[in-house]
């Protein structure tokens, strides 16, 4: 790198830690989500909050929160047909931890072609109260199949009745094939 | 019949599925990387094991945490157990949850909910 390729570098650096900083991120990662790396950031974050003294209650939830949009990572960031494709069960994953709450967020990119369809589920979920979220985890339970890649279409229903919340997610497009889809999952320290 | 001993893992429950010396245990945490083909082989010798179980069986699940994905496969081994009980078999499923932990004694409320067999809720302390 020449001199001022370094600076740029060096300030981008800066910037990156700063911008962590000011968004309390406490682990971020950009990539091929595996077995290995759900494991790694799990145990991490719970070795973290033991040393902070976070109640059970919410290490379980951060959790049970953070393996499950790993896993929707994992199984369903789309691949576009081809397997080896940049972006098939990557993504990027982040947890932030403020004052009175964490949140764990994920992206990924899908086809646009998936977008109502998921947006359905997810609208779905969001209007159910806890005892519906109950019912229905049951329902899918009973009624589901496991997917190929093991996935029991469980994972977002699970994420809302741990936090409590609605499921706080967006599309951002990309182009005519592709959109970026965020999730936001919220546990609150205090509860 | 054969015994299957599984150890536990940070990610794999310890699985004990001995009748002779009549242990059926499922402990630990449960997040496999391949959840069905950890699991099959526990069907398939509750398959094997339901064509001439004990005359009582007590079925203990010990769990402190387990993943959605792990979720639809423990009802798949409690539905066999229902099996064994609608073909009028003494079974009886223990779940014991640490006392402190709502979610896993829902858990267990639910399975009990949807499987029809005698399920009993068991709560421990943590050490």
């Amino acid at each position: 790198m020449d001199k001022k390729n370094v600076r740029g570098f060096l300030e981008f650096v800066y910037d990156f830690y700063k911008s962590m900083k000011a968004h309390e991120i406490t682990l971020v990662y950009e990539g091929e989500i595996t077995h290995q790396i759900t494991k790694a950031f799990t145990s991490l974050t719970e070795s973290n909050m033991a040393k902070e003294e976070e109640s059970n209650t919410v290490q379980k939830k951060v959790f049970h929160v953070m393996v499950e949009c790993l896993q929707n990572i994992s199984k369903h960031a789309d691949s576009f047909g081809s397997d080896d494709f940049l972006f098939a069960g990557r993504g990027i994953f982040m947890v932030s931890k403020g004052d009175v709450e964490y949140h764990v967020t994920t992206g990924n990119v899908i086809e646009n072609a998936k977008i109502e369809e998921l947006s359905r589920i997810l609208d779905h979920i969001n209007v159910l109260d806890k005892e519906g979220l109950k019912q229905l985890y049951k329902t899918q339970m009973r009624e589901g199949r496991l997917s190929e890649k093991g996935g029991a279409g469980l994972g977002f229903i699970d994420i809302a009745r741990k936090t409590g919340r609605r499921l706080d997610y967006h599309f951002l497009s990309i182009d005519e094939e592709t959109s970026f889809f965020i999730l936001t999952s919220t546990i609150s320290r205090t509860e | 019949m054969n015994t299957i001993k599984i150890m536990g893992t940070d990610d794999t429950p310890t699985v004990i599925l001995d009748s002779e010396n009549e242990i059926f245990e499922i402990s630990g945490r449960s997040l496999p990387e391949d959840v069905t083909a950890f699991y099959e082989p526990i069907i398939r010798w509750l398959e094997e094991y339901s064509s001439s179980p004990n005359a009582k069986t007590i079925f203990t699940f010990k769990l402190v945490y387990f993943n959605t994905a792990s979720s639809k496969l423990l009802l798949d081994i409690l539905m066999k157990l229902e099996q064994m009980h609608e073909d009028g078999k003494d079974m009886l499923i223990r779940w014991y949850y640490p006392e402190d932990d709502e979610d896993m004694q829902e858990a267990g409320e639910e399975y009990a909910d949807i499987v029809d067999v005698p399920f009993e809720q068991v709560s421990y302390t943590l050490n």
